[in-house]
């Protein structure tokens, strides 16, 4: 299909909106009526036609408008983009596997034509036709991470293993919920995840871990997080928390469907083949209240999920305020009735809203 | 969540391969060459990496991890060289024995346990016997990114030096043989001594010779991130032993010349596995009772973890009785 691509803001006017397309195909991250962490990994190897799944980097309606933000990210503040002297290896990794990646998912958008070391990259959308050497830096304009992570939706950690255990040491990040690259940057996978509530006492990240390490060549995996965010921003950073953080305060039981938006994050892992890294893509996708509850089993559901999240869950995820204001509205779209299994929105099967 | 729900399968995912080139090298060492049967480019690798060779001997499947030692650069070809055993449970002799030119075969894709350290200044390679393969894939790859590496290759005879006379004439400033028959031996605390810092040291060869080189290094003061190693743990023949699976609800019987994890692969039970050299931890499985002896060959579990868990692709056990959680 013909993406029509958006011409949209993350900020200021907030003028981002999702199509009924982009609403349908929502990653919607709860398969059951009650959320608890898990290590919710499955295979990163397609799924159903059209959905944010299908292919190993979406792209969507959003992406030419998320790029122009990004590069104003990046204009105030270059730190959101790192990479320590050693991750440059597993860079060109990264910009092979997003070049082959989108070429062969998305012909009609991008091309790669490949004679030995001599590459020509073709990224229509963003009217981008370059040729450079193959690991040879002085050919492109950016570090190889940067320049392809410029034209890619998404967060990207690339994690160095070593020592059974991973290491923050390269990374673009400005879409992120609240984390900061620049604080992270060297970390090993318990450090950077220090902050996070109940995971640790039951002993998810050790095995997480262990899943991570083993993931191998041909063998990508995925999994979904979550979180809140008043207004659609893709950039919920520390750096800018002055910012973004007190606009939390203006939810009012009139615009709490159009402002408060699910923020969902497709996680998916891939083994670097020539630098052994491991590379951890972000993709964030926001949905306001109003569009969710669109569809009646995502409406009962969430209302389910949101009422009964164990608080430190709430507090950690920074809703704990609002949440009351968040069931009032909920609420109105729980009917009580059953919902079906798995996370799709089964819009022709399940009941009309029955209130 | 369950957008695409799929069951994982045991191992890293399969290529398939035709046998392109089976050169004997020495009275012990042949180099296997391997092309894509569909054509196709191999994946790239990370110097340091395996394949698991997957070799059909009759009714009886084999599966042997070996180092690529190829240029990890080169996606044309992936070479293995694989030592004979004649004291081992028969795939090395297989793969001399009846592999021939042309023959189809299936490999995993490449899995590393032994990566580079890339935040090294300096890379130094200890090499004993055919625990020189690794290296070539290494000196490969730092070739090519132009970082400084020497290597020490202590080997039992000239006649027996697998790929000496090639590193000795492309790399003679720096490469070292030792020869075993000659009395000499790596003086591993002068060589350790003086290095810069930030140099890494990597070891491949006989347990012994890993032992020792861990030892030494410690007791001259290196921190043990900086001392990297590779052992593939062959699974070694040992006595019958009975063995209940309790969630398959099976009892099977694990042979002489066959790992626990062979003999539940001949069952027909899915268990997971990747290195299968013990090292990986994947096939970690939980006992779920047992009256015996445990043999624990692995590199993975710790002491305190002996007594209720296996390692089915190189552990077995003595004794009465042994329910894993299979």
């Amino acid at each position: 299909m013909t993406i029509q691509f958006n011409k949209e803001t993350f900020r200021d006017d907030y003028s981002f909106k999702n199509s009924d397309w982009a609403i349908q195909r929502f990653p919607f991250p709860f398969h059951e009526d009650s959320y608890m962490y898990s290590v919710n990994m499955e295979q990163h190897r397609g799924g159903p036609a059209g959905s944010v799944y299908e292919k190993r980097f979406d792209v969507d309606e959003h992406y030419i408008s998320e790029m122009e933000d990004r590069a104003m990210v990046l204009a105030d503040d270059p730190l959101r983009c790192q990479s320590l002297p050693h991750m440059t290896l597993a860079g060109w990794d990264l910009l092979e596997l997003i070049m082959v990646s989108k070429s062969e998912d998305y012909p009609d958008l991008f091309e790669l034509h490949r004679e030995g070391d001599i590459w020509r990259w073709i990224n229509k959308p963003m009217g981008i036709d370059d040729t450079f050497t193959f690991l040879d830096e002085t050919t492109l304009p950016y570090g190889p991470m940067e320049y392809i992570t410029r034209q890619t939706q998404g967060d990207f950690c690339v994690l160095d293993q070593r020592d059974d255990n991973l290491w923050m040491d390269a990374g673009m990040v400005t879409t992120q919920a609240d984390w900061s690259l620049d604080f992270d940057i060297g970390m090993n996978f318990f450090e950077w995840h220090a902050p996070v509530p109940l995971a640790h006492e039951k002993g998810i990240f050790k095995r997480a871990l262990k899943f991570l390490l083993n993931i191998q060549q041909g063998a990508p995996a995925r999994r979904l997080n979550w979180t809140m965010t008043v207004n659609p921003l893709l950039d919920t950073s520390p750096e800018n928390y002055h910012k973004w953080g007190i606009q939390k305060t203006t939810l009012t039981p009139e615009n709490i469907g159009a402002k408060q938006h699910l923020r969902v994050e497709l996680q998916s892992f891939f083994r670097l083949p020539r630098s052994n890294a491991l590379v951890f893509p972000i993709r964030c996708y926001l949905i306001a209240f109003q569009d969710i509850v669109k569809s009646p089993k995502w409406g009962r559901r969430l209302h389910r999920v949101i009422r009964d999240l164990p608080e430190e869950l709430a507090t950690y995820k920074g809703f704990i305020d609002n949440r009351p204001m968040m069931l009032d509205f909920l609420s109105k779209y729980d009917d009580g009735l059953p919902t079906s299994p798995g996370v799709f929105p089964d819009n022709e099967t399940e009941p009309a809203l029955q209130k | 969540m369950s957008a695409a729900p799929q069951r994982a399968k045991a191992g890293a995912e399969k290529i398939e391969v035709i046998v392109s080139a089976v050169l004997p090298l020495n009275n012990l060492v042949t180099r296997f060459e391997f092309k894509r049967k569909d054509g196709n480019h191999f994946p790239t690798f990370s110097a340091g990496a395996h394949t698991v060779v997957h070799m059909r001997d009759g009714d009886r499947q084999r599966l042997n991890p070996y180092s690529l030692m190829s240029d990890p650069a080169d996606t044309e070809t992936y070479a293995i060289s694989v030592r004979r055993d004649d004291e081992g449970r028969g795939g090395s002799l297989f793969m001399h024995n009846n592999v021939k030119v042309g023959d189809a075969m299936e490999i995993t894709y490449p899995v590393n346990l032994f990566s580079l350290d890339l935040r090294a200044k300096k890379h130094v390679f200890l090499a004993g016997g055919i625990g020189i393969t690794p290296f070539m894939a290494m000196i490969a790859q730092l070739e090519r990114s132009s970082d400084p590496w020497e290597l020490h290759y202590s080997v039992r005879t000239e006649a027996l030096g697998t790929y000496v006379d090639q590193l000795v004439s492309k790399y003679p400033n720096k490469v070292r043989i030792y020869y075993d028959d000659q009395s000499q031996s790596i003086n591993l605390e002068n060589l350790l001594d003086g290095q810069p810092l930030g140099t890494n040291v990597y070891v491949c060869g006989p347990k012994g010779m890993i032992d020792w080189v861990h030892k030494t290094a410690a007791a001259a003061g290196w921190p043990d991130a900086n001392v990297h190693s590779e052992e593939f743990t062959a699974p070694q023949p040992g006595k019958e032993f009975q063995v209940r699976l309790c969630r398959s609800e099976k009892t099977i019987t694990v042979g002489e010349n066959e790992s626990l994890l062979e003999a539940m692969e001949r069952e027909g039970v899915d268990a997971p596995f990747l290195c299968r050299g013990g090292a990986c931890g994947q096939c970690e499985t939980n006992v779920v009772s047992s009256d015996g002896e445990f043999i624990h060959r692995d590199h993975w579990l710790e002491p305190d973890e002996h007594g209720n868990k296996i390692m089915p692709c190189v552990s077995r056990f003595i004794g009465k009785s042994l329910e894993i959680d299979r």
